[in-house]
C-alpha cells in the first residue's frame, strides 16, 4: 500500500507548535491586496512526530546508489567517496557569506583556482570557468561564447551541428543559444557519418556539439579529422563531456582539436547527483575563445593572493550568481586530489574495463547491435525479444526493479530500437556485474515463460506503473479535499 | 508487418492517401509501434504550406519527441482536431480516424515516387 499523501494524513487540531499572537504592529499588507488571496490555503493539520513518520517513511522508498546497483547508462552513477562530504561539509565552507571579501576567504579560492587548473589539464583546454551549474548550462555558456567570438568577429553564423545519437540537450541548447540545430547522420558502425557531415558544412555553421565517446559508448576515432573540417570552415568544435568517466587521464580534447567542451563535475567526478541537483558543470575553452568566458574567474595574482576577478572587456557577462556552486567544486577538487594523476586514469581505464565485462556478460542474453570498441557504456536492444514475445526493453527495465536493480537508461540513443543503456561504472565490483547480468538473463526467460507477469512489473514497489500518458498531459499537482473546502479551517 | 496496400508510405513512417487534388497523410502502424504511448501532438494549421520531406509538425510520446515529415508538397486544407486534442486516437486506428492532415497537393507526381507497402515495410522491418 502506498503511503497516504500529507494531506491524507491531515486532523484537524495536530500541530507540531503553537505560535503566540505576534506582538509586532502590523502596518497593512506587504503586497498589493490585489495579489493576496482573501482567506489563507487549507494546509494539512499534522503533528511533527506525524511528519517525521510521513518523510521517513517516503525516505525509504527511495532508490539510490547508496543501497543498490544503479548502471543508468549515460548518468555515471559512481560512488561518492564519503571523505568528500566531510570535508565539504566543515562549517569553514558551509558558513562562509557569498558576498566575504576575498582576502576572508583566500582557502576557498586557492580550492577553486587549483580545480581550474587541473580541469585545464584534464580537458587540454587552457581556459577555465567555473560557473556553470549543471552540464547542460556549461553546453549553453559555451555556445554563447562561440556567438560572442564570432559577433566580435562581425560573422553571423547560425547552426550549430549535431549528430543523431546526441542527448537531447544539445539541440535545446543550440536554440536556447539562438543558433538552428541541424542533424548529422550516424554510420553503420554508429559513429558520425563524415560524408553527412562534409555536405552540411559551410560558412553559416558555428560549431558542432560532438559526445565523445558518444553515446552508443563508441569513441568518435575521427574525432581529430572532424575538428579539421570544422575549422576549415571557420567553424567550433564542442565536446560535450558526458562521456569524459571513459577518457580521464587518457586522451584529452584539446588535444584532438577540440575548442570547448564541460566537465560534469556531478557525474565525472563523483559529487552526489540525482534528483535535480545541485551539480556544476565548468567548461574549458581555447585560447582564442578564453576573453568571452563568463565572469567571476579566479585568478592568482604575482603575490600569490587568490581574487575573484569580476570585470573583463569582452566577457558574456554572469551566467550564475556569485562564484558558482562551490559546495560541488570542493568535492570535485577534493575527488581529484585523493586519486591524483594515475588514479584519475585508473578510474576511467575501470570504467571502460567494467562495462567490456558486462557487455560480454550480456552478449548471449539481448543483442547488442553495436560492438565495436565498447568504452564505460554499451546499448542493448530488446528488438528481437519484442518481436518474439511482445515483452519492450520497457518491461524489461520495471522488472529489473523487483530484484533491487536500477534500471538501465532506456529508449536513448534514439538511433537504438528498444535500447537498454548501461554503464556499470568504474565503482562496482565483478560479483555486481556478475549478479546483474544473471537477473537479466533469468528475467529474459521469464518473457519467454511468462510474459504477462512481466507487463504488471514491478511487482513489489508500492506503485506499479505510473499513468505516464496522463502524468505528461494533465500535470494538476493541486490537492482537492474531498469535501471541496479548499480554504483553511480556522 | 502488412502496412495497408491502398496508401503510399514515406521512408520516414508517413502514409499518403490521394482523394483527387488532396492526399490525406498520417502515420503508420509502425511508427507508433516504435512511439509508444502519444502525449501531444503538434499540427499546422489549415492554409500553411509544406514541402514534402520538411518537417510539417512533431508528435511528442513517453520516450521521445518526434518530427513529422512531409510526404508531399501542397497546402494544409484541413488537420484532425480530434486527434490532435487525443493523439492516442491515431494508436487505436492510425489509417482511418487516426490521419493527421488533408493537403491540396501541389505535385501530384510526388504521390506516385512515394514508396509501396511492400517496399515501405522491407524497410521498416530492415532498419535497426
Amino acid at each position: 500500500m502506498p503511503e497516504p499523501s500529507i494531506f491524507e494524513k491531515s486532523q484537524r487540531g495536530q500541530r507540531g507548535v503553537t505560535f503566540p499572537p505576534s506582538d509586532v504592529p502590523s502596518h497593512g499588507p506587504v503586497f498589493p491586496v490585489n495579489l493576496l488571496r482573501s482567506r489563507p490555503p487549507r494546509l494539512p493539520q499534522v503533528s511533527e512526530q506525524g511528519v517525521v513518520r510521513h518523510i521517513t517513511i517516503l525516505s525509504k522508498g527511495n532508490f539510490s546508489i547508496d543501497a543498490n546497483f544503479y548502471p543508468l547508462g549515460s548518468c555515471t552513477m559512481k560512488h561518492n567517496p564519503r571523505i568528500n562530504e566531510q570535508a565539504a561539509g566543515r562549517a569553514d565552507f558551509t558558513e562562509m557569506h557569498p558576498y566575504q571579501f576575498d582576502e576572508d576567504c583566500q582557502g576557498t579560492l586557492e580550492i577553486l583556482w587549483r580545480l581550474q587548473e587541473m580541469l585545464k589539464e584534464i580537458t587540454g583546454l587552457p581556459a577555465v570557468s567555473l560557473q556553470p551549474a549543471a552540464g547542460a548550462h556549461g553546453e549553453l555558456t559555451a555556445l554563447l561564447v562561440f556567438a560572442a567570438y564570432f559577433r566580435d568577429r562581425g560573422e553571423k553564423r547560425t547552426k550549430i551541428l549535431i549528430p543523431d545519437s546526441a542527448h537531447g540537450t544539445n539541440p535545446a541548447s543550440a536554440h536556447v543559444a539562438g543558433f538552428a540545430a541541424v542533424e548529422v547522420k550516424s554510420n553503420a558502425d554508429g559513429l558520425v557519418d563524415l560524408d553527412d557531415l562534409r555536405s552540411k558544412l559551410d560558412g553559416s555553421v558555428a560549431g558542432m556539439m560532438l559526445t565523445n565517446p558518444n553515446t552508443l559508448g563508441l569513441f568518435e576515432t575521427n574525432v581529430s579529422e572532424i575538428a579539421k573540417m570544422l575549422h576549415a570552415v571557420g567553424a567550433k568544435l564542442y565536446i560535450d563531456g558526458a562521456n569524459l568517466n571513459a577518457i580521464m587521464g587518457v586522451t584529452r580534447p584539446g588535444d584532438w582539436g577540440a575548442d570547448a567542451m564541460h566537465v560534469n563535475a556531478h557525474k565525472t567526478l563523483a559529487t552526489p547527483h540525482g534528483g535535480g541537483g545541485p551539480g556544476a558543470g565548468p567548461i574549458g575553452v581555447a585560447a582564442d575563445l578564453a576573453p568571452y568566458l563568463p565572469l567571476p574567474v579566479v585568478e592568482r595574482e604575482g603575490s600569490g593572493r587568490f581574487v575573484l576577478k569580476a570585470s573583463s572587456e569582452k566577457s558574456i557577462g554572469r551566467v550564475r550568481g556569485f562564484a558558482g556552486q562551490i559546495g560541488v567544486l570542493i568535492r570535485a577538487y577534493l575527488y581529484l586530489r585523493s586519486l591524483g594523476p594515475k588514479g584519475v586514469r585508473s578510474a576511467a581505464e575501470n570504467a571502460v574495463l567494467n562495462a567490456r565485462y558486462l557487455q560480454k556478460a550480456c552478449g548471449d542474453i539481448l543483442e547488442s547491435p553495436y560492438n565495436g570498441n565498447t568504452m564505460h557504456e554499451f546499448v542493448l536492444s530488446a528488438r528481437k525479444l519484442q518481436a518474439e514475445t511482445g515483452i519492450r526493453a520497457l518491461d524489461l527495465a520495471k522488472r529489473l526493479i523487483d530484484h533491487g536493480l536500477h534500471p538501465p537508461t532506456i529508449y536513448f540513443p534514439l538511433v537504438v530500437e528498444e535500447a537498454l543503456m548501461i554503464e556499470p561504472t568504474e565503482t562496482e565490483r565483478r560479483r555486481t556485474l556478475d549478479e546483474f547480468a544473471r537477473v537479466l538473463g533469468e528475467i529474459v526467460a521469464e518473457a519467454r515463460a511468462n510474459p504477462d507477469r512481466l507487463r504488471e512489473a514491478p511487482l513489489s514497489t508500492p506503485i506499479s506503473r505510473p499513468d505516464e500518458v496522463r502524468a505528461a498531459r494533465e500535470p494538476d499537482l493541486r490537492y482537492r479535499w474531498p469535501d471541496g473546502d479548499q480554504a483553511a479551517e480556522d | 508487418m502488412g502496412s495497408p496496400n491502398n496508401l503510399k508510405y514515406a521512408a520516414t513512417h508517413e502514409w499518403c492517401r490521394a482523394e483527387g487534388e488532396t492526399a490525406v497523410v498520417g502515420i503508420s502502424q509502425h511508427a507508433v509501434d516504435l512511439l509508444h504511448d502519444l502525449v501531444y501532438l503538434d499540427l499546422p494549421a489549415p492554409g500553411t504550406v509544406v514541402a514534402a520531406g520538411k518537417q510539417f509538425g512533431e508528435v511528442e510520446s513517453v520516450k521521445a519527441v518526434s518530427e513529422l515529415i512531409a510526404p508531399v508538397s501542397g497546402t494544409v486544407t484541413e488537420r484532425n482536431e480530434a486527434v490532435a486534442a487525443a493523439p492516442e486516437k491515431i494508436s487505436a486506428d492510425p489509417y482511418g480516424a487516426g490521419w493527421l492532415i488533408k493537403v491540396r497537393v501541389s505535385n501530384p507526381a510526388e504521390v506516385a515516387g512515394l514508396l509501396d507497402a511492400a517496399a515501405y515495410d522491407a524497410q521498416a522491418s530492415g532498419e535497426h
